[in-house]
């Protein structure tokens, strides 16, 4: 290139150089091993679904072979790793797995959508600016240590409370409570965060007009602001279910390993998770049906999960459209 | 959405609210209240659980904590190995998951026309995202730790690239002897005269045997049947001879077998594919963020799409997606879940040298603790939390530190 000297330091400069027509040919020879490169970078992710649903699907299948599917789904009792008469009923599982899950949603989603409410509507920035980060190291902080608090703090309290209500514990040192109240700590900032990105996307004017007309700030928020990112919230809902219905250490440390079909949360449950921790820790061998039937498990779990995603991202696709 | 002028749209409205709408503004008050106290929950959770594992933990921290190695005597235990382990497997992790997770997140969002195949592939990657990590788990057992039973066992590989074999032998003085084999079933045929290798020991000031790493050559004698043995180090007895006690592999740092075992590589590549999904998500919004003009700016000017991608899409993001990588980094280390899948072992004494090495990770240890019954160990898990939290403080410290250097205004 001649003429007078550029600035190199621009970006726009620099690219003008390297666009001269010296050898479009390896150009173009470039910009396509780019684009293949990339395309295997995307394409690693399908690979890893493909796989995912293949391995499921083939060791699930083994796994029915030995056990009827009927037995699968229609009994109720689940104790695969006690000696001789081994049962297979997944629902034991399912409703630990629920219960959990039930009492974590039941302190997580009023308390996230409240919080939320409060950050993006009420909260000053100044305190916005301190719950904010406290709210991400939350999210940051890894589940076993929950799990280390569900054992250590959750479960002790929960025990002496019902001792000073009803004079002896229900609890005991496992309980779904304790597991659920922890998980429901874990999901907390899940469901804060994205519901509060939600009630900010209502536009300005929604709020504008409910104030002209004379609402105070709760009318604002409770008939205006939360309706319209109705869509947003019940996302942030099913993202933090499916969160609650994987998590694994928690519930492997603090639920217990009783597999039974309860709806009582001082009862100890064994979750879906929890008995691939149970079948998993240690060396098992590959070959026994206890090992095929955590692959079994865990069809159902990816199942599970899979749903809950795709209602959640239907309901935000839906949800985006409103104010476009 | 500017707060100040909310706040003072509001207050004008409240003030101008007649008398009998009183009970509205009570309801708005009460509600405020109600809102700061469950609020308040939130804080005050992560108070108490700071707090409680500070108190539990802290008495317990110390370098011998974090120098030594974990022991059944609760006194003793030490976090070193977790420690490093954690770090080795969330290098590798790193090491993949940040190449091919930007890659696709460019692809997606700088070259690939909108269609149905990559409206497909943005959905799968949200629902790789909602995948239990357990799951994740299972595949890299599947996947990595057996590769679908292809090449054998872990223990017997089909496939080895490097390694030394020996045959273990004890001889009459108990000390292993090492016999150089070509494979691991293989059974030599000992002789007298047969170079054998020997451990050096050596002794420390204070009389403490040291066994160092160091094999020393030691000359072999067979002692035939039915003649009386001496203890002597290369004496072995005929019958002792007949087959080795066991085989041992000395790794090269270069060493890799096919299955890749319960070894930091498997684990590492494990949580690859747990943070990937995350990884792509973040860098997508990352891309997204920089303005469309600087992109129409240099294609106007001749660039290609990979010179307006590297040049200046690229640079304009990367605070944001390093601010990504670093959050899936932490979730990376943290998790437990895959990792106990593969079936680790749970007592590890060594620190991981190869990438074919036995390994265990921090959350792993911690959750061991946890565990068991006895108040020692649960106050070892407890020191072990604090040293999780601060290695994952440390990085997004240094992360922080990063991204602020590499921030540059856009216009």
């Amino acid at each position: 290139m001649n003429g007078p000297a550029v600035d190199t330091q621009s970006p726009l400069t620099r690219l003008a150089t390297l666009g001269s027509p010296r050898s479009r040919a390896w150009r173009d020879v470039r910009e396509f091993l780019i684009r293949v490169t990339l395309i295997a970078c995307t394409s690693f992710s399908l690979v890893v679904t493909a796989l995912i649903i293949a391995i499921l699907a083939f060791e699930s299948a083994r796994f029915f072979a030995e056990v009827s599917l009927a037995e699968f789904l229609l009994t109720t009792e689940w104790s695969p790793l006690l000696g001789e008469s081994k049962s297979f009923g997944i629902w034991p599982l399912v409703a630990g797995t629920l219960l959990v899950t039930l009492v974590a949603a039941v302190f997580a989603l009023p308390v996230g959508l409240i919080t939320a409410i409060y950050l993006s509507e009420y909260a000053p920035s100044r305190v916005r600016s301190i719950l904010k980060p406290v709210l991400e190291v939350l999210a940051g902080i890894p589940t076993v240590v929950y799990g280390f608090f569900a054992v250590i703090i959750i479960a002790p309290s929960l025990q002496s409370i019902s001792k000073f209500f009803l004079g002896e514990s229900i609890f005991g040192a496992y309980s779904a409570a304790a597991a659920g109240i922890a998980v429901g700590i874990m999901i907390l900032p899940i469901v804060t965060s994205l519901s509060e990105d939600a009630l900010r996307a209502v536009p300005r004017g929604l709020r504008d007009s409910a104030y002209a007309l004379g609402s105070t700030r709760f009318d604002t928020s409770v008939r205006v602001v939360v309706p319209g990112a109705l869509g947003g919230i019940m996302a942030s809902y099913l993202l933090a279910i499916t969160r609650a219905i994987g998590e694994t250490m928690i519930v492997a440390l603090a639920a217990g390993g009783l597999a039974q079909l309860t709806i009582l949360p001082w009862d100890s449950v064994q979750t879906m998770t929890g008995y691939m921790v149970l079948s998993f820790l240690g060396d098992a061998p590959a070959t026994g049906v206890e090992y095929k039937s955590s692959f079994a498990v865990a069809g159902v779990l990816f199942l599970l999960t899979l749903g809950l995603t795709l209602t959640g991202y239907r309901i935000l696709a839906r949800f985006r459209e409103e104010y476009e | 959405m500017n707060p100040a002028n909310r706040t003072d749209l509001g207050t004008l409205v409240e003030l101008g609210t007649p008398r009998r709408q009183s009970r509205r503004r009570l309801l708005d008050r009460t509600f405020l209240i109600a809102c700061i106290l469950v609020t308040t929950i939130g804080v005050l959770l992560l108070g108490v659980l700071l707090t409680s594992i500070l108190i539990q933990g802290l008495p317990g921290l110390s370098w011998d904590f974090i120098l030594q190695y974990t022991s059944r005597d609760p006194s003793l235990a030490g976090i070193r190995a977790p420690l490093l382990g954690s770090i080795w497997v969330g290098g590798i992790c790193a090491i993949v998951a940040l190449p091919i997770g930007v890659a696709t997140a460019v692809y997606l969002e700088e070259f690939a026309s909108k269609n149905r195949i990559t409206s497909f592939i943005r959905l799968n990657i949200s629902n790789l995202a909602g995948v239990p990590s357990i799951v994740y788990g299972i595949l890299g057992l599947t996947l990595f730790v057996r590769m679908f039973g292809l090449f054998g066992s872990a223990q017997a590989p089909a496939f080895e690239i490097g390694g030394d074999v020996y045959a273990i032998y004890y001889d009459t003085n108990g000390e292993a002897i090492r016999y150089p084999v070509s494979a691991r079933d293989e059974i030599p045929e000992v002789a007298t005269g047969d170079v054998g290798y020997v451990e050096e020991v050596e002794q420390a000031a204070n009389g403490d045997l040291i066994f160092t790493n160091r094999w020393m050559p030691v000359s072999l004698t067979v002692i035939p049947e039915g003649e009386e043995a001496t203890p002597a180090i290369g004496a072995l007895e005929a019958w002792s001879v007949e087959e080795p006690a066991d085989f041992e592999v000395v790794r090269p740092w270069y060493y890799l077998q096919f299955p890749f075992g319960q070894s930091v590589l498997a684990g590492g590549l494990t949580l690859m594919l747990v943070v990937l999904p995350i990884v792509i998500i973040s860098s997508q919004e990352a891309l997204r963020s920089v303005p469309m003009s600087l992109r129409t700016g240099s294609l106007a000017i001749g660039a290609t799409r990979w010179q307006t991608t590297s040049k200046v899409t690229l640079p304009a993001a990367i605070p944001m997606i390093m601010t990504g990588a670093i959050l899936a980094m932490s979730r990376a280390i943290g998790e437990a879940a895959p990792i106990l899948v593969l079936g680790v072992a749970l007592f590890i004494t060594d620190v991981p040298s190869t990438v074919m090495d036995d390994f265990t990770v921090l959350p792993m240890q911690i959750y061991n603790w946890t565990n068991r019954w006895q108040e020692e160990f649960r106050n070892l898990a407890a020191t072990g939390i604090i040293v999780l939290l601060a290695t994952l403080l440390l990085f997004n410290a240094v992360a922080v530190l990063i991204r602020q250097k590499l921030q540059r205004p856009l216009q």
